[in-house]
């Protein structure tokens, strides 16, 4: 098979396995943006993680707790797929740690409150759940059967993430106040997301079916979803220009590329200090590891 | 480290399929591990752990003979059935 047949043979829904042949380039993409979905993974339940010791039911302690191990068990499996693909998953760990590979752009954030974790496990996995289940369709199938699974997992977080914003909703003026000025801070982030607009054709990503919907679709797919749910509760977004057009395409204002690209790079406001701590949880684990690798060898 | 494929079967009867892979030195961690992965909210009724190198591929499947009268696409009635059709002086069921 030439390049150019395995792009004909991507581009009419074919799909490829572990063991197949494919072109370089479509190898070091797929390495790429699976590895990053790992490192976000792993790197996204330290702002969650941050509010288990504060969470204020012991219920609600549980729950955070499980979609916490949820996210673990989606980067080991997505780390298990880079693997295969020829990269370990300590040279994964060693790039993410030194800042060379980049986890996503709302890791990178305060968790300043209760409400800001509400928003987070509603509308941040909402947004994960658009890109994640365009995935179910990816010309790479190994990828795409573990987000089976992992689509049916984020939408629990869906489900806890609305719940914890109806409590508090429904609550005192104070803790509907929690949720306002959540929504005020991660809509800049949420907005980012999905990346600039690059027409879908000109997306390596798209072009080699890696994923199958372009940045812009998948953020009208996002707001078509998820503004309507936060407007019926009287809540507030903080973009005086959004809304849904007659021909059902939602206007916004433009989100802040800068600020994307400076965040993915490294120099948000927590970049620094998440990845500290990740440093110091594979310090502490480092003799476990050690431990399997010598009962493997 | 072996690589562990993991195949689940969702409810009792229904095939079991192929759902992703696990890392692991021995069976023993294997099944602790996918107990954790792919059993723990009642998705699956049932794991098949299978060590990678344990599993034959087979992919290829040669017709030197051309023995297309085992496949459907090896009948090709629709000539004959419309000569016959004419000879009866019938018309497709359809048609009637």
């Amino acid at each position: 098979m030439s390049e150019q047949e395995f792009l004909e043979y991507v581009q009419e829904g074919g799909q490829v396995e572990v063991g197949d042949w494919m072109p370089d380039e479509y190898r070091a993409r797929l390495v790429k943006f699976v590895e990053m979905h790992a490192n976000s993974e792993l790197m996204g339940v330290l702002p969650e993680r941050e509010w288990i010791l504060r969470a204020p039911t012991l219920q609600r302690k549980l729950a955070l707790t499980a979609k916490v191990q949820d996210e673990v068990g989606h980067a080991q499996l997505l780390y298990r797929v880079v693997e295969d693909l020829g990269k370990p998953r300590e040279a994964c760990l060693d790039d993410l740690l030194s800042g060379k590979a980049k986890f996503h752009n709302v890791f990178h954030y305060p968790t300043a409150s209760w409400g800001d974790v509400g928003v987070i496990a509603w509308l941040v996995d909402a947004a994960a759940i658009v890109s994640q289940k365009a995935l179910l369709k990816s010309s790479y199938a190994p990828y795409a059967r573990i987000m089976k699974k992992i689509c049916w997992e984020e939408s629990f977080h869906v489900l806890h993430g609305r719940d914890v914003v109806l409590a508090l909703v429904t609550g005192t003026a104070g803790q509907r106040e929690l949720v306002q000025e959540a929504l005020g801070r991660w809509w800049g982030p949420l907005m980012q997301f999905h990346g600039n607009p690059i027409p879908r054709d000109e997306d390596p990503m798209y072009v080699w079916r890696i994923k199958s919907q372009g940045n812009e679709e998948a953020r009208q797919q996002f707001l078509e979803g998820y503004v309507p749910q936060v407007w019926e509760l009287g809540l507030e977004l903080p973009d005086p220009k959004l809304r849904r057009g007659e021909d059902g395409v939602w206007a916004y204002t433009e989100p802040d590329w800068e600020e994307l690209r400076s965040v993915v790079t490294g120099h948000g406001p927590m970049s620094e200090q998440r990845l500290d701590f990740r440093r110091l949880a594979r310090e502490n684990s480092a003799w476990a590891t050690r431990l399997l690798l010598a009962e493997a060898a | 480290m072996k690589v562990f494929e993991v195949f689940r079967q969702e409810r009792k009867g229904q095939p079991f399929q192929h759902a992703g892979s696990i890392p692991a030195p021995d069976a023993a961690f294997a099944e602790a591990w996918a107990r954790e992965q792919y059993g723990r909210r009642g998705e699956s009724v049932a794991l098949w752990l299978v060590p990678r190198d344990a599993v034959q591929v087979v992919e290829d499947f040669p017709d030197e003979f051309d023995l297309k009268y085992r496949r459907v696409d090896g009948y090709s009635i629709k000539a004959r059935l419309k000569e016959a059709r004419e000879r009866a002086g019938t018309a497709a069921p359809g048609d009637r």
